[in-house]
């Protein structure tokens, strides 16, 4: 399989990106791990792939109360980001290391993934539990765009066409915070039939996401086991409606359980 | 047509490619590398996998493009002076290769490891090959020749 005819051009700024995104049917190239397997299918034809992988969007640092992860930052490097054995962010390494395999991970960055938003993938549960926003690049200028509000539906984002997602910023969580992310796979594929994201606080309370699970990751609110009953939960051939309910229920309490168990960790951590 | 220029088992290298091209048709009809094998050409086998810079990718699922002034090296570049590298002499000493239509993958998998991990558990390294198949079943070989492999070098 050989994609359609397309330009290509690798940025060499974050501006000459922007400008070449403008064109029509113009289209983002990071580590190319979703959109080049759609390119051979033909499902995506675009005129123009603008290849960003050489730009300086990496890093995965603390500064000013935040924790800041470069766009680009691969899964590999997130599964091996010293920061992140700290228990409170523990979710965030141990989502990248499930995903794909280690060539995978090699080239997929955070950054495309968020951006895909296959309802399946698993870092979008994680960014919502965390309060992560995006920082966005654009013509217009700079905005930032609260994790929650990115997730529209399969593969649908709040994105708009000329933007570039250039940091995935989370506040840096007080001590005696933990987080984790459990997800019961497709054992083929690897994708999420269910997967859920926790982030438990100091006091105890903690803040979950689910998904795989629906047309878009989300947040649960109020009560938990209400809200999933409530949710509108779909099914295939894998996992039918109720048995993904049933998944669903099983990988909240499993990743609060374990989130809780990181936060008394969290506690006496020393980097 | 633009050219691509990059490194190729140490050597500079220059080729046209279309814009479309694949690492992986570069490599084989561009300049004769047949080592990095198609197999599913889904991203699922790991048969086309190469190292970019060192790391293991499956060159099936990056344009030719992005490879442009990396480091590239396939089976063929593995090896020197017609000696074997460590990790293929262990595969060849521990059956670790039945048909050997995977096993460049496989061994270039097991390189990226092992300069990370040199001395990786045995649940590591099953961990580190999931995206490589081997439709003989011979995974239990292929472990013990990486483990083996890891033991050498």
């Amino acid at each position: 399989m050989i994609p359609a005819t397309v330009e290509y051009l690798r940025a060499s700024s974050v501006d000459e990106a922007l400008a070449a995104l403008a064109k029509p049917d113009a289209k983002l190239l990071a580590g190319g791990q979703s959109l080049l397997p759609a390119m051979k299918l033909r499902i995506a034809r675009p005129s123009l792939v603008v290849d960003i992988g050489g730009l300086a969007l990496g890093g995965v640092v603390e500064r000013d109360g935040e924790l800041v992860i470069g766009a680009l930052v691969t899964w590999d490097e997130l599964e091996r980001a010293e920061l992140l054995r700290r228990p409170a962010y523990r979710a965030l390494a141990e989502c990248a290391a499930g995903i794909g395999d280690l060539q995978v991970r090699n080239r997929g960055t955070i950054g495309g993934g968020l951006a895909h938003a296959d309802p399946a993938s698993d870092m979008p549960a994680v960014t919502l539990a965390l309060g992560a926003h995006l920082r966005l690049r654009s013509p217009d200028g700079v905005r930032t765009l609260n994790a929650a509000e990115l997730f529209l539906g399969p593969f649908t984002t709040a994105l708009s066409e000329g933007e570039l997602i250039t940091e995935v910023v989370i506040p840096v969580p007080p001590a005696s915070s933990g987080s984790a992310y459990v997800a019961v796979e497709h054992p083929a594929s690897g994708f999420a039939l269910a997967g859920a994201a926790a982030f438990v606080k100091p006091d105890g309370s903690s803040r979950v996401a689910l998904t795989g699970v629906a047309a878009a990751p989300f947040l649960l609110e109020g009560d938990r086991g209400e809200a999933i009953a409530a949710a509108e939960i779909f099914g295939d051939r894998f996992a039918p409606v109720d048995y993904r309910r049933h998944l669903a229920r099983t990988v909240v309490r499993r990743a609060i359980e374990l989130a809780k168990a990181r936060a008394e960790e969290d506690a006496t951590w020393t980097a | 047509m633009p050219e691509l220029a990059l490194s190729v088992n140490g050597e500079p290298r220059a080729l046209d490619v279309e814009a479309r091209t694949l690492l992986v048709h570069a490599l084989r009809d561009g300049l004769g590398l047949t080592g990095a094998h198609v197999g599913c050409d889904t991203s699922q086998c790991g048969a086309c996998t190469v190292l970019v810079d060192g790391r293991a990718v499956k060159s099936c699922t990056v344009l030719a493009a992005q490879a442009a002034g990396r480091k590239v090296t396939t089976i063929e570049g593995l090896s020197s002076d017609a000696e074997l590298h460590p990790v293929q002499r262990a595969f060849v000493e521990h059956h670790g290769l039945q048909c050997g239509f995977c096993t460049p993958g496989v061994i270039l998998t097991a390189v990226d490891l092992l300069s990370r991990d040199p001395d990786p558990a045995e649940g590591t390294i099953r961990r580190a090959l999931r995206g490589n198949l081997c439709r003989c079943t011979g995974y239990d070989a292929i472990v013990d020749s990486v483990r083996a492999a890891a033991s050498t070098t």
